[in-house]
């Protein structure tokens, strides 16, 4: 059995491709770690550790060195080493940031496909020819990726994936500091003495795995002893795969990423322009042709980012959503937003924009946006008034509210601009303890009015630190010093919200009353004194 | 009855009058001095004269325009002139958040979008609680100078729009936005005064339950609404809960504000 999977393929017909395409798989150790590190810019040995559900998911070497594992809990491991620097781990971050690393690989040897962040695969074999050997081009591909992201790649090559991929992770073994020690080759036809002492989890498939070990079976060289038919008559489909990678014969075909279409659009303007018009003007075609290259390729952009260049070197960036997709119209729109925008103060561009970029950042399918017959869920014609009012005041002067949780009424409402996705942080439905007893107050203030609220002998009120009132207010008049006199009165309410912040607001304590025209007031006293911040009108 | 003359001289000012009720108008001011001549030894007073022209007056209005109501509170419709908000009118309503409010739900719970200009205090989660769907709710809290064509432009696709004008505008604007609101068929509620407006709804006598001194919270508020039109004469007032204790609004038991016309009661006739 041995000697028949080490002699290959050609035997095993049917199993494998004819020719034996020499895999190539990049591994970058610790990739979600070196992923965050990248995003928050800390230095190379800053012990980070990533944490999901409370529990530590990745760590860096400087962090695992003092004993900090995978699977342990937060407190665990800030026990076991209090220095540590914990972020919440970001699936999503570790894909973007493997995008320029693909990139790069791509530009040396075409037709990547990637296995999970952090690994991919390329077939070699174009690329021995043309770096002069398997071992020449992997050092490149290493160098390459290691300049992108200051990681601390290896390399495996063999003649399936499984392999390769066991080949890269053996490097660990080696000594990382050489070159040399990052490149572990397998040589053609060798794939089952390669894995044959590996121990069997690493198959990954518990089920399976355990039931071997429990028949007394350690390594795959020892599985792939076994008979493939009754290998396959015991376990099934999936035990006839797992021996098929054990014994160096790995089914799975090599299918490479297409690379992602360039559909970004790039108008240089000589001499640099600096009137918002003659910008609108200039990128109308360009608009054009951009919704036209998205079209062709069977998509729609629901959100763009666009970058203005200016010809002192500044950059001015940002990222316009729709709540449908973008029609030219709508890009040229966009831009001249921007344009405005940055002309006066937002951006400060000071100089002529001699360059604009336009990058479609998120694409769907245009079948999932063609107008149905019967119209589509967001009105069209709100959509289209409320841009012009945009178009009037700008981007931010349509606001559209939610609601969110927080204890203040500032906390609790939420503004966002026609057209963007608004994103709730906390979420309303949970209790807040603390909140404003029902009816709530009609006009809540944008920034809150000082006050001065006094007792019948004209002494300012003050609560104690027990929640005491000194006296009990009987007039407050407001910053046009028009007195009122108080009717009703209730509280003092205690707040103490994030009292363990450095700049946490403190302690404050709410108040309502009602004054002599039947109108009443939530009124604030912290330590900055006496604030109106809500009326009930 | 300087009122009623007001009233038509503001009527030939704003209003661009076709000539058919132009004539009646005219019409009705010659009525008018022949019905001064005649009060003097008739037995109708003064101010039955005046609101019976200016219930004339109205009818002849309420011919040119074709009026739909949109959804209203039950609480207030009965004292808005044609039993609810129109379509296509303006409203002034006293500055307070939750009369508008109590305005908007009922048209927003029906599905129409609404808009807020110029408010930026509005509390959002106060509307929300008495019914107003954020969903189809819009704000544009700062408009500056260009208020009067954000409004316009807004009041062009929402259907119930509230506005509060930060600056007088000027007659002609105003009767510009009239005219596009009655082509459009929103309804604009503005804040504050306006003229032309189809009723002014205002807030009277406010009493809050729930509080003491020093101990309770404000739990429902009791007031006077009132609205006064010049079509319907007189000023029609009642008593809502703004919100009662379960955050609803409600009538206390709607009264008029002047005392009913009295009405012989029938003969009971026994048996």
């Amino acid at each position: 059995m041995k000697a028949e999977s080490s002699q290959g393929s050609r035997v095993d017909a049917g199993a494998l491709p004819e020719s034996l395409p020499r895999v190539l798989v990049l591994w970058a150790p610790d990739w979600p770690v070196v992923a965050a590190r990248q995003h928050e810019k800390l230095p190379a040995d800053a012990p980070l550790v990533l944490v999901e559900k409370g529990l530590v998911f990745a760590a860096a070497a400087s962090a695992r060195a003092e004993g900090v594992t995978r699977g342990l809990r937060l407190r665990e491991a800030q026990s076991r080493f209090p220095g540590i620097i914990d972020r919440p781990y970001d699936p999503a971050l570790d894909s973007r940031a493997f995008e320029p690393v693909l990139a790069g690989v791509e530009e040396l040897i075409p037709g990547v496909q990637v296995l999970r962040p952090g690994m991919c695969a390329v077939r070699v074999r174009g690329a021995a020819l043309y770096y002069g050997g398997e071992k020449a081009a992997a050092l490149t591909v290493i160098d390459r990726v290691n300049e992108i992201a200051a990681s601390d790649a290896r390399v495996g090559i063999a003649d399936a994936l499984f392999t390769a991929v066991h080949a890269a992770r053996s490097t660990s073994a080696a000594d990382p500091r050489s070159r040399g020690g990052r490149v572990r080759m397998v040589p053609a036809g060798s794939s089952a003495e390669f894995l044959s002492p590996l121990p069997i989890a690493v198959l990954e498939e518990p089920p399976i795995v355990n039931l071997l070990v429990k028949l007394g079976i350690s390594t795959l060289g020892e599985f792939a002893h076994l008979d493939r038919l009754d290998v396959r008559t015991r376990f099934g489909e999936l035990g006839a795969r797992l021996h098929a990678l054990a014994s160096g014969r790995d089914p799975q075909a090599f299918v490479a990423r297409t690379p992602p279409l360039d559909l970004d659009v790039v108008i240089d303007f000589e001499p640099a322009l600096d009137r918002v018009d003659q910008v609108a003007f200039g990128i109308r075609s360009r608009a054009d042709e951009f919704v036209a290259g998205l079209v062709q390729a069977q998509l729609v952009a629901t959100a763009i980012r666009i970058e203005l260049d200016s010809e002192s070197g500044e950059v001015a960036e940002r990222v316009w959503l729709h709540p449908r997709s973008f029609s030219a119209s709508d890009v040229v729109d966009r831009v001249r937003w921007q344009v405005q925008g940055s002309a006066l103060i937002e951006a400060g561009l000071s100089s002529g924009i001699s360059r604009v970029r336009i990058v479609p950042e998120t694409v769907d399918e245009i079948g999932n946006h063609e107008t149905g017959l019967w119209g589509s869920g967001l009105e069209p014609r709100i959509h289209h008034g409320l841009s012009r009012v945009q178009s009037m005041l700008g981007h931010g002067g349509v606001l559209v509210p939610t609601i969110e949780g927080g204890r203040t009424l500032q906390a609790r409402q939420r503004l966002t601009a026609w057209g963007d996705r608004s994103v709730t942080e906390r979420s309303p439905q949970r209790p807040w303890p603390g909140v404003l007893p029902a009816p709530l107050p009609g006009t809540v203030f944008s920034t809150r009015h000082a006050v001065h609220v006094f007792a019948e002998d004209g002494t300012t009120v003050s609560v104690d630190e027990r929640g005491h009132v000194a006296a009990p207010p009987a007039q407050f008049s407001t910053s046009d010093s028009r007195s009122r006199t108080l009717t009703a009165w209730a509280g003092p309410w205690p707040l103490a919200e994030r009292w363990w912040e450095a700049e946490s607001p403190g302690r404050s304590w709410r108040f309502q009353a009602v004054d002599d025209t039947g109108c009443a007031w939530l009124l604030v006293l912290d330590d900055g004194g006496w604030w109106a911040e809500a009326r009930y009108d | 009855m300087s009122y009623a003359i007001d009233t038509l001289e503001h009527m030939f000012e704003y209003e661009q009058v076709s000539p058919v009720s132009a004539s009646a108008a005219s019409a009705t001011a010659e009525e008018f001095l022949a019905g001064r001549e005649a009060s003097s030894g008739a037995t109708l007073t003064a101010a039955e004269r005046v609101a019976e022209l200016q219930s004339r007056i109205s009818q002849m209005q309420s011919r040119t325009l074709s009026s739909t109501l949109i959804p209203t509170h039950p609480a207030i419709a009965s004292l808005l002139p044609g039993g609810g908000l129109q379509q296509g009118s303006v409203y002034s309503v006293d500055s307070s958040a939750m009369l508008l409010m109590m305005l908007l739900a009922a048209p927003s719970a029906a599905g129409s979008w609404c808009a807020v200009v110029g408010v930026p205090e509005f509390g959002i989660e106060a509307a929300q609680r008495f019914g107003v769907d954020l969903e189809r709710l819009v704000l544009v809290p700062h408009p500056g100078d260009q208020w009067l064509a954000v409004t316009a432009a807004i009041a062009d696709v929402v259907d119930v729009v509230v506005a509060r004008p930060p600056t007088r505008a000027s007659d002609s604007a105003v009767a510009r936005l009239a005219s596009r609101l009655r082509q459009r068929k929103s309804t604009l509620l503005m804040v504050g005064s306006w003229p032309q407006s189809e009723a002014m709804v205002s807030l009277g006598e406010s009493q809050w339950h729930g509080i003491g001194n020093g101990h309770g919270h404000l739990a429902a508020r009791e007031v006077t609404v009132t609205v006064t039109s010049k079509s319907a004469g007189r000023p029609r007032s009642a008593r809502i809960w703004l919100p009662d204790s379960s955050e609803q609004i409600r009538a206390h038991g709607a009264a008029e504000m002047a005392p009913a016309p009295l009405r012989a009661l029938p003969h009971k006739v026994s048996a």
